[in-house]
């Protein structure tokens, strides 16, 4: 059994989550979450870490717009999904909510306007 | 010289500022039934700082889910024009008078002035500038608050540079270790001058571990090289009065600084109304309504006290918009006065005195990180409050409930209502 | 062929070609960095000196005294700010009283007017904050302030107006006697003159050097300095000097015209005539004078510290002279910006001495509008400029209320800005509490636009100072 202490980053309280996993790595139990979203991450955490990308795309006048993707990711995929945002132009029009690119790198998260143009 | 005359308008209610602390107080009083309201912003929309940040972990409390900075504000946004609550966008205030007359210039209508019947005062908060920490070495471009850099990124789109070193761990400094490394720059390391960062434990977590972006604790720059562009800055280890070691310096190459040490109240239009000052917030002393020293004139978010999360911001402003109401209505019965008082571990409260009977929230920030300590609030020898913390830190404000009744005790019992820790 | 060619664009070269604007010549000015007023003139203690400092009989002594008594309307007509708020030179012992009886000595033999050694108690009339160990102090009350940087844009900027040529971003290399004249040269291009004048500051030596004469050497003095917010400038009303002792000159705790607090310069001998970094011991020593000559000094408050580097001359005294054609400005030290406006009439002086016969430039105007002049409107004045160009309500920098209208104008000024520095030190955007922390973006924007150049093109101070490597997405 292996011990592993976290900090959640669900909210912005950041408790301190104490793990204990077995020996193949799953979780056995969490301590030091106020609530019960901190279970969830520490359980998403020890096992596939997930991330909400938060970045800008360039739009098709030159400027940029604020994006996320819709839900969190693959923590190992954060990189890549820069790439393909990086890669993509959005329509000079964009207004929040619109999708920009539909489920980026096959994880179902699109990648949203967060703002106006 | 040719002269233009100068255009006098009356208002109920001016907010200076069209952030989230503006449009809240706007919101709030126009959910009262007041109409009558200005809100003016300088920027050329409305959403303050928020646009720039575009990162996510706002709107938790507020809304019950997690928004990016400029959806949050989109939120209020759109309140204010749902509600049609009248705004002005790039309009600047430029002064501030005793009786209310609100000094404001745009393209459209040049220099005007606004008799108001109340004004909130939500102006925001600025960064610490690089002057102020008097680094030694040269003064060569590549150098700029993390802000600064926040807004060429997200905001007009352009790189400042490639190799990062950050000074501070405020919030600011590690979004934007996080976000540079997204962009494809590589973060060398965050200095903190202090034992602990600024910023909060997740910030730590997503934007420096995720990454295997060092957090330099008791470190800073000594030292700035580069004559036109930064090629490096010489960092080091500080003893326990913040003085550098020599032995612990070290080069390290990079082409920016970035620096998050810490935001400052922007207060100058309310330093020029004759407002005091707190010492320690750098805000206004105000009472449980965010009412500054001149009557009628409030004060919420940034501006009043550094905070660190909008849902807080917008809480107050909250408070203070519909405390404008009252007082524009006659509604306010303030009948006591009790002072607040901050013991020194607790460095300072919102409110700083507190004229009403009333439940009232105060938010206070500790001096330093502690573990295991009370949360006492007393008058005297007498303690009306009492609550036990496993871990206080200067980063995460923290707030009392205060009942009508503990006021009306702390009143009766002399005036001094005591904060402190033990 | 040019009549004159000024190598040195700062407050020495400027006044100098301000003064031979007046004449019918074709003057062209030289200059390496990306502005004018890039070197000594851009950091130093911004100072109309009254004149009792250098020794008497020297060139120092008379030009001072003359400066000094010149630039008040020199100034003025330039649009340049002023004010003559006086100095103390304040002692802490009996010793140093004897030494400010000396200097009150060769002051008077210098020809300034008003000086006077006083006691602590009638400085604390006039100094409430002066620091508790002062005991005696000389009062000059001829002693002034101004902004050399804008006076030196303002010398050039009118000689410009008059018919002067800048050339920026030209640094010298090469000076070569030709026929009825030089041939100056940089790696890409030369320009031709009858006259050469050499102002090139910390250079000039080298310059004078490309020209065969190695009769002397400058070495750069390192000053430096910590400028401190506009709440502070109020503190004292007077310039503060300390009295010279074995310790060195001292430094000076002074307000500045824009009012904010300046304290500085150290002293400091180097060899590097580039090396414009400030040290920690260096501002800790200034800041341990400062606390002993004014008491109440917050320094929490300071908004930026600097460099500047002063051309200490190997004779002691200025070296301006001419030698077929070649004059040079050299060694020019402190008291030089006080001594500028003289300077300026010297150098024309020696050329109508070489045999030349200057002719009137009857065209000429030297009155410059000033920089500032829209910040000082009234409300009702604003307005009807507003009403004509709406930008001027535009406010882009938050801390100096500077417009873009202003920028605007700065940009479209001789001598015209290129990057954000030098935005800053016509208008003040950047120049205030924030350091340009929310204004440069925007700064950089209107720079780009009225340029016509690519937004990450534009740079701090020219060369390679760039404040953008290129755009996210593509770097």
């Amino acid at each position: 059994m292996k011990k592993r202490e976290l900090t959640c980053i669900v909210c912005p309280r950041g408790c301190t989550l104490v793990c204990e996993l077995d020996d193949g790595g799953k979780l056995i139990s969490v301590s030091g979450n106020l609530c019960p979203r901190g279970k969830k991450y520490a359980d998403d955490e020890c096992t596939n870490p997930m991330r909400v990308v938060t970045s800008t795309v360039r739009c098709e006048d030159g400027a940029v717009v604020s994006c996320k993707t819709s839900t969190s990711i693959p923590k190992s995929l954060v990189l890549e999904a820069m790439k393909v945002i990086n890669n993509t132009k959005a329509p000079a029009t964009v207004k929040i909510g619109d999708v920009i690119i539909k489920n980026v790198l096959g994880t179902g998260a699109d990648v949203i306007a967060t703002s106006n143009k | 010289m040719n002269t233009k005359a100068v255009k006098e308008i009356n208002c109920e209610l001016v907010v200076v500022g069209g952030g989230p602390a503006g449009m809240a107080a706007a919101v709030a009083a126009y959910e009262d039934g007041l109409r009558d309201i200005l809100i003016l912003e300088r920027d050329d929309n409305l959403g303050g700082i928020l646009r720039q940040c575009i990162h996510n972990g706002f709107g938790l409390h507020r809304f019950g889910e997690e928004l990016t900075g400029p959806e949050y504000a989109y939120r209020y946004e759109k309140m204010v024009r749902d509600y049609g609550i009248p705004f002005m966008t790039d309009t600047m205030v430029t002064g501030i008078s005793k009786d209310r007359v609100v000094t404001a210039q745009n393209t459209k209508e040049g220099i005007f002035k606004i008799r108001a019947g109340a004004v909130i005062l939500a102006m925001g908060c600025r960064e610490r500038p690089k002057g102020a920490l008097n680094i030694a070495g040269h003064r060569p471009a590549g150098i700029y608050t993390a802000g600064t850099a926040q807004k060429f990124v997200n905001m007009k789109g352009y790189m400042p540079g490639r190799e990062v070193v950050i000074l501070g761990s405020g919030d600011i400094g590690l979004i934007m270790a996080r976000r540079m490394t997204l962009e494809g720059a590589k973060v060398k390391a965050v200095c903190e001058l202090m034992p602990y960062s600024g910023g909060l434990a997740r910030n730590i977590e997503q934007c420096l571990k995720d990454f295997d972006i060092p957090l330099m604790l008791s470190h800073t720059v000594v030292e700035i090289h580069g004559k036109d562009r930064l090629t490096g800055v010489t960092i080091g280890k500080v003893d326990e009065n913040r003085r550098p070691i020599p032995e612990t310096f070290e080069y390290i190459p990079c082409d920016t600084l970035l620096l998050s040490c810490g935001l400052i109240p922007e207060n100058e239009l309310t330093k020029d109304a004759g407002i005091s000052l707190d010492r320690v917030t750098n805000g206004a002393i105000v009472d449980g309504d965010r009412e500054t020293e001149i009557e009628g004139v409030f004060a919420c978010g940034n501006v009043l006290h550094v905070h660190d999360l909008v849902d807080y911001v917008s809480e107050e402003a909250s408070i203070a918009g519909h405390a404008a109401v009252r007082f524009i209505r006659h509604e306010t019965s303030k009948t006591v006065n009790v002072q607040v008082k901050a013991d020194g571990q607790i460095r300072y409260t919102v409110p700083q005195k507190l004229t009403e009977v009333a439940p009232t929230r105060v938010y206070f920030r500790v001096a330093d990180v502690y573990r295991d300590k009370k949360v006492v609030v007393a008058v005297g020898d007498k303690v009306l409050y009492e609550k036990k913390k496993q871990k206080l830190a200067p980063g995460e404000m923290e707030t009392v409930e205060l009942t009508d009744k503990m006021i009306a005790e702390a009143a009766e019992l002399g005036g001094v209502l005591e904060f402190k820790l033990v | 062929m040019k009549d004159v060619v000024i190598i040195g664009a700062g407050v020495i070269g400027g006044a100098v070609a301000r003064e031979l604007s007046k004449y019918k010549l074709d003057i062209c000015i030289l200059e390496k960095c990306a502005d004018v007023a890039m070197g000594a003139t851009r950091a130093n203690s911004a100072i109309v000196h009254a004149g009792f400092d250098a020794k008497e009989g020297s060139l120092k002594a008379k030009l001072n005294v003359m400066g000094s008594e010149m630039m008040e309307n020199y100034a003025h007509e330039l649009g340049v700010k002023y004010k003559r708020n006086g100095s103390l030179v304040v002692g802490f012992s009996d010793e140093d009283k004897n030494t400010l009886e000396e200097l009150r000595a060769r002051g008077e033999a210098n020809g300034v007017r008003g000086l006077r050694v006083i006691s602590r108690e009638e400085i604390l009339k006039i100094e409430p904050s002066i620091g508790e160990g002062v005991t005696c102090a000389l009062h000059a009350p001829t002693g002034a302030i101004i902004c050399p940087y804008e006076l030196c844009m303002a010398t050039v900027g009118n000689a410009m107006d008059n018919g002067a040529e800048l050339k920026l971003n030209f640094e010298v290399k090469a000076i070569e006697k030709i026929d009825g004249g030089y041939k100056v040269s940089s790696e890409k291009e030369s320009v031709c003159a009858r006259y050469v004048i050499n102002c090139a500051g910390v250079y000039s030596d080298a310059v004078a050097k490309m020209a065969g004469d190695d009769s002397f050497t400058v070495i750069p003095r390192r000053g430096e300095y910590m400028l401190l917010d506009k709440e502070c400038g109020s503190l004292v009303s007077h310039t503060i000097f300390r009295c010279p002792s074995k310790m060195g000159k001292g430094i000076l705790v002074s307000p500045t015209v824009d009012g904010n607090l300046l304290l500085g310069p150290t002293a400091e001998n180097i060899d590097d005539k580039e090396d414009k970094s400030t040290t920690a011991a260096g501002l800790a020593k200034v800041r341990m004078q400062a606390n002993e000559q004014v008491a109440g000094i917050n320094f929490g408050k300071i908004i930026t510290s600097f460099t500047g580097l002063r051309s200490v001359g190997s004779t002691g005294d200025f070296i301006i002279n001419e030698k077929d054609g070649f004059i040079n400005c050299a060694g020019i030290e402190s008291p030089g910006l006080s001594s500028a406006p003289a300077i300026g009439q010297y150098v024309r002086e020696l050329i109508e001495n070489s045999g030349e016969k200057l002719i009137k430039n009857e065209s000429f105007n030297g009155a410059r509008r000033p920089m500032h002049y829209f910040k000082e409107c009234t409300e009702e004045e604003k307005n009807a400029i507003i009403a004509e160009n709406p930008a001027y309500a535009h406010i882009i920098c938050r801390c100096e209320m500077t417009s873009e209208g202003e920028i605007v104008e700065a940009i479209h000024t001789n001598p015209k800005p290129h990057d954000l520095d030098a935005i800053k030190r016509r208008t003040r955007s950047g120049m205030g509490r924030c350091q340009g922390g929310f204004c440069s973006p925007y700064v950089v924007e209107i720079l780009a636009r009225e340029l016509g150049v690519d937004y990450v093109d534009i740079t701090k101070f020219g060369g390679e100072s760039y404040i953008n490597i290129g755009k996210t997405k593509e770097v």
